[in-house]
């Protein structure tokens, strides 16, 4: 059995273990509850991009300092990031971590999906043999687990009865301290500037993949002439409203997440309408880049541009912690017409200008 | 912060309520506190239709048409058909994590 362990350990060691705990289900690989530079770099590609995807942990079970047959089990999600913020919160603390397989996605989009759901936990206690490892019948579950895990049933199969922890991991000691119980701070979520911002990043990244056609598309408007495709009116007439479709991006993407609570209205659609008109203003008015003369610029600008903005902005509403469906849906029931009615007029405008610029009106 | 007003499904029926406290334990927006031996609404435009409670609340005291608040996720939905999902078309880096 030693000689097993060894074997085991050697074998397929993750970095963040530190040795093994055999158990009457096997061994389990210890965690420590440092964070190495390869977990901080992890998290950092985790927060831009795709990266995410694959960032896992095998599901299972872990040992967090000398866990006993008495001591609490923590579950949480497979996504390496979850799993590493878990680790971290439970320092100087001897507890099991049962690690479900949620195809490496945090708790709270897991358990939307129900990946992080009842029917999970209860194969995984089979799975780990966990009620041979443990002597009580005690869960720890993360809080935001609770929209795909009903605790009864999960106490009616299994026998193990489900407590529902603080929403933050970094709580889990004062949770402990306090006798298992929460506190309102514990079980309320927030959402902080730095929280939004965290999320910036995957707001941009998708919208910017999609720049380059936006930025094709102004280009030739522009460039198209009677003789052909010139570059030289592609560019320097182009150039502006490339310049406001960046400031537009930013307005949707960035400052109206950041910004979420000081821009008036509760609607996501009218935040980002506000901040990118007043992104068009700059452009218009502080940066004089776009010719203030030409009507139908000048109407381009303040039509077409805030109503991409707003649409961008409404995409965050997938991200925030107090958006729900029906809000979002009846959004779209009068934002989408009103998207498809600015970009189809805009393209009109554009018409008619092309049209003049050509002597043909 | 606080999202639309009046257009959450969340609906409570606080005869059907045992006390238990399971809905006050689940809510990460505050929605249920109790009062005396039930729970009461403190303000539901807090909701965001998780869906916690309803699934937790053991004598089905809760109902709440719970999904994807996310706007990409419902526009998919109104394109390809079906409720409203995570699993964008995007794939990769679109959704959460």
């Amino acid at each position: 059995m030693q000689l097993q362990t060894l074997q085991f350990v050697k074998k397929v060691l993750p970095p963040f273990s530190i040795g093994s705990v055999s158990t009457p289900g096997g061994p389990v690989f210890r965690v420590t509850s440092d964070w190495s530079r390869a977990d901080t770099w992890g998290m950092i590609k985790s927060r831009v991009g795709a990266f995410r995807m694959n960032y896992a942990v095998t599901p299972g079970l872990y040992a967090a300092g000398e866990p006993k047959q008495d001591s609490d089990v923590f579950v949480t999600a497979n996504y390496k990031l979850t799993f590493d913020i878990l680790r971290r919160s439970l320092k100087e603390m001897n507890a099991w971590i049962l690690v479900l397989d949620t195809k490496s996605i945090n708790v709270w989009c897991a358990a939307g999906k129900g990946t992080f759901g009842t029917d999970e936990l209860v194969q995984r206690i089979a799975a780990t043999g966990l009620d041979k490892v443990v002597t009580h019948r005690r869960l720890i579950l993360p809080q935001l687990g609770a929209v795909g895990v009903c605790a009864s049933e999960v106490h009616e199969k299994t026998g193990f009865r489900v407590s529902f922890g603080p929403v933050q991991a970094r709580d889990i000691p004062a949770y402990v301290r306090a006798g298992y119980k929460k506190n309102k701070a514990m079980r309320t979520i927030t959402f902080s500037m730095i929280d939004r911002l965290i999320l910036t990043p995957m707001e941009i990244n998708p919208a910017m993949k999609k720049f380059p056609w936006f930025a094709g598309g102004i280009l030739v408007l522009f460039g198209l002439q009677p003789s052909g495709l010139l570059f030289h009116p592609a560019w320097s007439n182009g150039l502006p409203f490339l310049i406001l479709l960046l400031l537009t991006v930013v307005a949707g993407a960035f400052l109206t997440p950041a910004l979420l609570p000081f821009v008036p209205f509760r609607s996501f659609a009218v935040k980002g309408w506000i901040v990118g008109m007043l992104s068009s203003a700059l452009a218009v008015g502080t940066l004089g880049i776009i010719d203030g003369h030409n009507t139908i610029l000048l109407a381009v600008s303040y039509l077409f541009f805030p109503a991409l903005s707003s649409y961008i902005a409404l995409q965050f509403t997938g991200s925030t912690t107090f958006t729900g469906m029906s809000g979002v849906k009846k959004e779209l029931k009068i934002g989408l017409p009103v998207y498809i009615g600015a970009a189809g007029i805009s393209l009109a405008l554009m018409i008619v200008f092309k049209l003049k610029e050509w002597g043909l009106v | 912060m606080k999202y639309l007003a009046n257009v959450t499904t969340l609906k409570y029926r606080s005869e059907k309520c045992a006390g238990c406290g399971s809905c006050v334990e689940v809510c990460p927006r505050g929605v249920f506190e109790m009062q005396g031996k039930r729970a009461a609404v403190t303000d539901r435009d807090l909701c965001m239709e998780c869906g916690a409670c309803a699934l937790n609340c053991e004598f089905g005291a809760i109902a709440v048409n719970s999904g994807v608040g996310c706007a990409a996720a419902i526009i998919n939905s109104i394109i390809n058909g079906g409720p409203p999902s995570c699993d964008c078309s995007g794939g990769a880096s679109s959704c959460c994590g």
